[in-house]
């Protein structure tokens, strides 16, 4: 391999062997064209290394964790909360306050029903009450989002919000498709009670400023959720440096499995906190009059958890790691630069976020005018490039930036600048079809 | 590529009896929530049951030039057709779409529609084709039309749906 001093994009030898990692991008598709695919926002595919790591679990260790005392109950245990290890030490957390869900969704979902399951008589008996003040929720309280959520970001507070009787606010969004922190101190007041807002924007790759947002919401006493799901995968993150109090990520966007997804919460948040799913696991005594729950995180894992998902996650920590975060983002970020400035040849073509690469990640959403983004995609699709259409779950984004849907390429640490050709030059063939002019 | 034939992007640039009108016995908004694409589409019968004819169908699509295209074509077999008609191409439409290439279609039945026959090798791209045909079938229903004997549109749009 080259040398390379500085955190800077893979030489054309280092993404050869890391795209030999990944047998999927070998395929073609439609009739013989290689496949470019720059969909990994909706979910990443996965090396070698992680498919490896599942099989070894199932072939080797299999057996249902945390029960049962044979040696593969011992052993399968061991991947598991070894699997937790590794992904904690990835985002700089303590092991014990990584929980893991099936998805972000649920991570997210665990978060706002802690709030609506606070409300019950007792719930939160033994809780220092201070404590329990910050799980209290109800009419004259708010909750803020920001435009510019996914759905899963966004539907679970707006539902809380029916249930508690709390108001739902929001942060808007600048033309440029940046947060408008203008009125932050009039959105977050002394009535928020949670904050929750996405580290970077899936459709218009945005960087949100945490800190800003962090020490609003510290200074008014509210919580703060972090949708981290499109920036684990992409950028090196820190739970304590971005001093949020909940952050969710899912698996598959970075490389790992499918069905496994992580919350990470501060721990004393997490102990004063109900259980959302109950059953199995999640217990410490169990009597037909009532049940006393475990400490987290297993009082929110219940029934047997995606063990082989967890150590296939963790392999694909690994993986990232081993290439090193800053190369990722830096690669990343040449990509994002060059399809930008691909794009802005093209004055047919109009990105939906900010045009520059600052604070910017690689998700790549635009629109030609006069082209229905599903039309732009299939153009696309037909010379083998996979991109993703539509309103990518966040319709409120789309409305705000007054688009029904766009057309959205984003990238992965395998991805090339030969690839960000293919898609502009295929690109090109759109105004013909549609008589665009140009 | 196959898909965007001459005549679904005319269509599709100058749709056919696109626009609200008046007057209507039912009007139904359709939206695929995978796009965002919303179909809003009237009805005016003239008479009873399956024999009343389709005096009027108005629409305002948002959408792709599939089913932009598509509702234009919807309006040109329908106006002026008999329910029982109507619902004969709706059929034979929805037939063609869901075979995967294999049935071409016949002109007869559904006029410019055989021109969406490559749309049937692209299965997320179906339910683009048929929002504006759902959309009608629906607006019949509400019509007061009973539609039970032909198979439902509305099963077959969540089998091509993908959800966001």
């Amino acid at each position: 391999m080259t040398e390379v001093t500085l955190a800077g994009a893979f030489t054309t030898q280092e993404s050869a062997a890391i795209r030999g990692d990944f047998a999927i991008l070998s395929r073609s598709v439609r009739g013989g064209k290689p496949l470019v695919y720059l969909d990994s926002g909706a979910t990443s595919h996965k090396p070698r290394q992680v498919l490896d790591a599942e099989r070894a679990f199932y072939e080797q260790h299999n057996s249902a964790v945390h029960r049962g005392a044979h040696q593969l109950a011992e052993e399968a245990t061991d991947a598991f909360e070894s699997a937790r290890e590794t992904i904690a030490r990835f985002i700089g957390a303590p092991t014990r306050e990584v929980v893991f869900t099936k998805n972000a969704t649920e991570a997210l979902n665990l978060v706002a029903y802690a709030f609506s399951n606070a409300a019950a008589a007792g719930a939160m008996d033994g809780v220092d009450p201070a404590l329990a003040a910050r799980f209290a929720l109800g009419v004259g309280d708010e909750i803020v989002i920001t435009e510019m959520e996914h759905h899963a970001n966004l539907v679970p507070w707006q539902e809380l919000a029916r249930r508690s009787g709390a108001t739902l606010r929001w942060i808007g969004l600048t033309d440029e498709g940046r947060l408008d922190l203008g009125d932050l101190d009039t959105v977050i007041t002394d009535r928020t009670k949670i904050v929750a807002f996405t580290h970077v924007s899936n459709v218009l790759g945005t960087i949100n400023p945490v800190a800003a947002i962090v020490d609003r919401a510290r200074a008014v006493g509210a919580l703060t959720v972090l949708d981290a799901c499109q920036s684990v995968p992409h950028l090196a993150v820190d739970v304590v440096d971005l001093g949020v109090d909940f952050l969710a990520f899912s698996g598959h966007k970075m490389l790992g499995p499918m069905g496994v997804g992580v919350l990470w919460g501060r721990y004393d948040l997490l102990a004063a906190m109900p259980p959302f799913l109950t059953g199995g696991s999640m217990i410490e005594d169990v009597r037909l009059e009532g049940t006393t729950y475990a400490a987290p995180p297993q009082r929110f894992e219940a029934g047997v958890p995606m063990a082989a998902q967890a150590v296939g996650l963790a392999a694909a920590c690994d993986y990232l790691t081993a290439l090193g975060m800053p190369r990722v983002t830096a690669h990343e970020h040449a990509l994002t630069e060059a399809l930008l400035a691909g794009l802005a040849q093209r004055p047919w073509v109009r990105v939906i976020g900010p045009v520059d690469g600052q604070n910017r990640s690689g998700a790549v959403a635009f629109v030609v005018d006069g082209v229905h983004p599903h039309d732009v995609g299939q153009i696309l699709d037909d010379a083998g490039i996979a991109v993703r259409v539509g309103h990518h779950c966040a319709s409120p984004l789309h409305r705000r930036m007054n688009v029904t849907a766009t057309t959205r390429a984003s990238f992965a640490a395998y991805n090339t600048l030969a690839e960000v050709d293919a898609l502009l030059s295929a690109l090109d063939r759109v105004p013909a079809v549609f008589g665009v002019a140009i | 590529m196959d898909l965007y034939q001459e005549i679904i992007l005319e269509h599709s640039k100058r749709p056919h009896h696109a626009g609200l009108r008046e007057p209507f016995n039912a009007q139904v908004r359709h939206i695929n929530p995978t796009c965002g694409d919303e179909c809003t589409l009237r009805v005016q019968l003239r008479g009873e049951g399956r024999s009343a004819v389709v005096a009027d169908l108005s629409y305002d699509a948002i959408g792709c030039a599939i089913s932009t295209a598509s509702a234009s074509v919807l309006a040109d077999e329908v106006i002026g057709h008999s329910v029982e008609e109507a619902l004969t191409s709706f059929e034979a439409m929805r037939r063609m779409l869901t075979s995967k290439g294999a049935d071409t279609g016949d002109e007869e039945e559904i006029g410019d529609g055989v021109a969406f026959a490559g749309v049937s090798k692209y299965p997320a791209r179906v339910k683009c084709a048929l929002l504006g045909w759902a959309a009608f079938k629906d607006a019949l229903a509400q019509a007061g039309i009973d539609i039970s004997a032909t198979t439902t549109s509305t099963t077959l749009a969540s089998d091509t749906m993908e959800i966001s």
